[in-house]
């Protein structure tokens, strides 16, 4: 009998291609999905050494960090970003490279096409130079972010060095309360194991509120994996893995989809596997969560007061985050002013999310002193939204509806924060200036950062639900 | 990529913890096609006023820090973001090793793919390392990467792990690319013998 494995170790085992004594494993690679920020120099490392990309049919570009989410019709202003953008395109033609270019369906945050284009897939190994390529993980996929260099290697030789790394499962037992959702679930766990308690794992969520959410909620959960220091978070597909694939241009169709079914149904966790460490939350016994500091793990339940670094473990850290984002210890978040309000990235830019807080927004307007903007994950999420009348919910309450791309998340666009600014953010990270030099970032599920709109102020999303 | 082998230089201290790379090279100086050109907005929202001028209180504007070639930075230092750039700023300043207990995974293997050394060293060794090369004086450290120590102003020697493969790469100033590169025909093997998945795309 053979020994049992968990998700991670069938998806390792199966891409191992070479591992000699004393070298890493080499890895292959299924899926490599490149953006305009982290390729470059990789393409270039290519043409200097007279290298090709090894499997073009397996790589995926897109557009999504630089571009401006205004109006795509107009020239990109910023010229360092106008040369990022026209390298991609040249490096794509060169080297025979699938281009989501700036208006066709595809294009869209890389994270968020990915799944959308059925490119991503249960037991595959799938890379991007983003961090937030943990994603994926979501579909039962080993997903990780890579540097630079590493894409060189990847489009090279499809193939990646790899030490392999530990275990850890994350269980997420009961029923989510009402008003609380994946983006708190994975709040509640990088406060409880901090911004490095992952690092060296591979996160493998499990429990009743996982297996209750959407693909798209798991595909947050997923994306924050690497706020708590792990580089890949995954979670076993089941058949909302399954349905969600089904059609999708990319996936696999005909008698392929049965056989891939198959091997698919394979991949989930054998009873009686280990791993390296485990965490255990009550997800019935969460709040909607909020941060307040400068990091991810520095996030609290929504009703709780601004902690006292005097009486704080991280004392230092806490006082710093606090000094930077200008709270005072003890005051309650809540009714806390707010100047912006942020609702996209990869971590929640999906339809569910556009939809969640359009349904709080609907029939209100936004606070009179708030900025709000909503920007797609994706072009095709943008025509989803506007089928179902989105935008309008959004525009007639104040909000601006934009393009899709990464946009405020990590500010290289334009779109960003004043110094000073403090924002409700649907994205991923609250570092300093992240939003824009000297703003303010408090992450929040889409409910939450909704609901700040239209108060002008923290707010509990759940008061103003029916 | 130049080799490590033992170098001997100053170190200066940063003592914060979880310092992201968004830190070490804001996002804004990611819109660049080169690697080369970074060092000089290393640490950039901390090391400059709103004017452009360096801010006299931070470190790296500090003449201690002239020099300097290691950096000692606080527990999980490279947090966040796989942005390459941030160990392309911390090297186009002229670091060659950072010291730390601990380091984010992708910030890691970036570092080692690049020639940057990340030592890790046990928590007393560091609180030691932190005040030392905190202090008014400059200190010097040896760093021996064949014998994975690094001798501290006392004399006393401390060990650092760092996996063989990657030791063998620096030592030798290898690129890890030519290692897989040699590994074609392993590849081409692997994907005919898993055409059912490989050729799912």
């Amino acid at each position: 009998m053979t020994q049992p494995r968990t998700l991670f170790e069938k998806i390792w085992d199966e891409h191992v291609v070479v591992h000699e004594a004393g070298s890493p494993a080499v890895l292959y690679i299924d899926l490599h999905l490149v953006h305009e920020v982290t390729s470059p120099q990789a393409f270039q490392g290519l043409r200097d050494k007279g290298l090709k990309v090894r499997r073009p049919d397996h790589t995926q570009a897109t557009l999504d960090h630089s571009i401006p989410t205004t109006d795509r019709t107009l020239p990109i202003v910023d010229p360092f970003a106008a040369r990022q953008v026209e390298q991609l395109r040249i490096n794509c033609k060169e080297f025979g490279v699938p281009l989501e270019d700036l208006g066709s369906e595809g294009q869209g945050i890389v994270h968020v096409i990915g799944p959308e284009l059925g490119l991503t897939q249960p037991g595959m190994t799938v890379v991007c130079g983003d961090s937030h390529t943990a994603t994926h993980g979501a579909f039962g996929a080993l997903a990780f972010g890579i540097g630079t260099t590493e894409v060189e290697h990847v489009l090279a030789t499809q193939c990646l060095l790899q030490n392999k790394p530990q275990t850890c499962e994350v269980r997420f037992e009961g029923v989510l309360p009402k008003g609380v959702g994946a983006k708190d679930l994975i709040l509640a766990l990088i406060a409880k194991i901090g911004v490095g308690g992952g690092t060296g794992h591979v996160l493998e969520y499990a429990g009743e509120a996982i297996r209750s959410l959407s693909m798209e909620g798991r595909m947050t959960v997923c994306n924050m994996s690497i706020e708590g220091g792990a580089r890949a978070g995954m979670i076993a597909p089941d058949d909302k893995t399954f349905e969600y694939l089904a059609g999708r241009p990319k996936a696999p169709h005909g008698q392929g989809w049965n056989d891939a079914l198959a091997r698919w149904r394979q991949l989930p966790t054998d009873e009686g596997a280990g791993y390296d460490k485990q965490v255990s939350i009550d997800a019935s016994a969460l709040e909607p969560m909020i941060t307040y500091g400068t990091n991810p793990g520095m996030g609290v339940p929504i009703s709780q007061p601004v902690p006292d670094p005097s009486t704080a473990a991280n004392g230092e850290s806490i006082r710093k985050a606090l000094d930077y984002m200008a709270l005072e210890p003890g005051k309650p978040l809540l009714g806390h002013p707010v100047d912006v309000v942020f609702i996209g990235s990869c971590t929640n830019s999906r339809i569910s999310d556009l939809r969640e807080a359009a349904s709080l927004i609907k029939g209100r307007k936004i606070s009179p002193h708030v900025r709000m903007l909503v920007v797609p994950g994706s072009e095709k999420t943008k025509r989803q939204a506007e089928a179902e009348n989105l935008p309008e919910i959004f525009r007639s309450a104040g909000a601006e509806w934009r393009e899709a791309g990464c946009s405020m998340c990590i500010a290289m666009n334009g779109d960003q924060l004043s110094p000073g600014q403090y924002c409700v953010s649907t994205s991923n990270r609250n570092f300093e200036g992240r939003q824009g030099k000297g703003g303010r970032t408090f992450l929040a599920s889409p409910l939450t950062a909704a609901a700040a709109a239209v108060s002008g102020a923290i707010t509990d999303a759940r008061t103003l639900m029916q | 990529m130049q080799a490590i082998n033992t170098f001997s230089g100053k170190a200066i201290a940063l003592p914060v913890k979880d310092i992201d790379t968004d830190q070490i090279i804001p996002a804004r100086f990611l819109k660049t096609v080169d690697k080369q050109g970074l060092g000089k907005n290393l640490f950039n929202d901390w090391r400059y006023l709103e004017d452009g001028s360096p801010k006299p209180t931070f470190l790296l504007n500090q003449p201690r820090a002239e020099g300097a070639v290691i950096l000692v930075a606080g527990d999980n230092f490279g947090c966040g973001s796989s942005r390459e750039h941030a160990p392309w700023a911390l090297m186009g300043f002229g670091f060659r090793a950072v010291i730390s207990t601990s380091f984010a995974d992708i910030f890691q293997i970036n570092c080692l793919k690049n020639g940057l050394l990340p030592i890790i060293v046990d928590e007393a060794t560091h609180v030691d390392l932190l005040a030392s090369a905190g202090g008014d004086e400059p200190i010097e450290l040896e760093v021996d990467l064949p014998n994975q120590a690094v001798r501290l102003p006392d004399g006393r020697t401390t060990s650092f792990p760092i996996d063989a493969f990657s030791k063998k790469c620096l030592l030798a100033g290898m690129d890890q690319l030519d290692y897989l590169l040699n590994q074609d025909a392993a590849v081409s093997m692997y994907e005919a013998s898993h055409r059912d998945r490989v050729s799912t795309l």
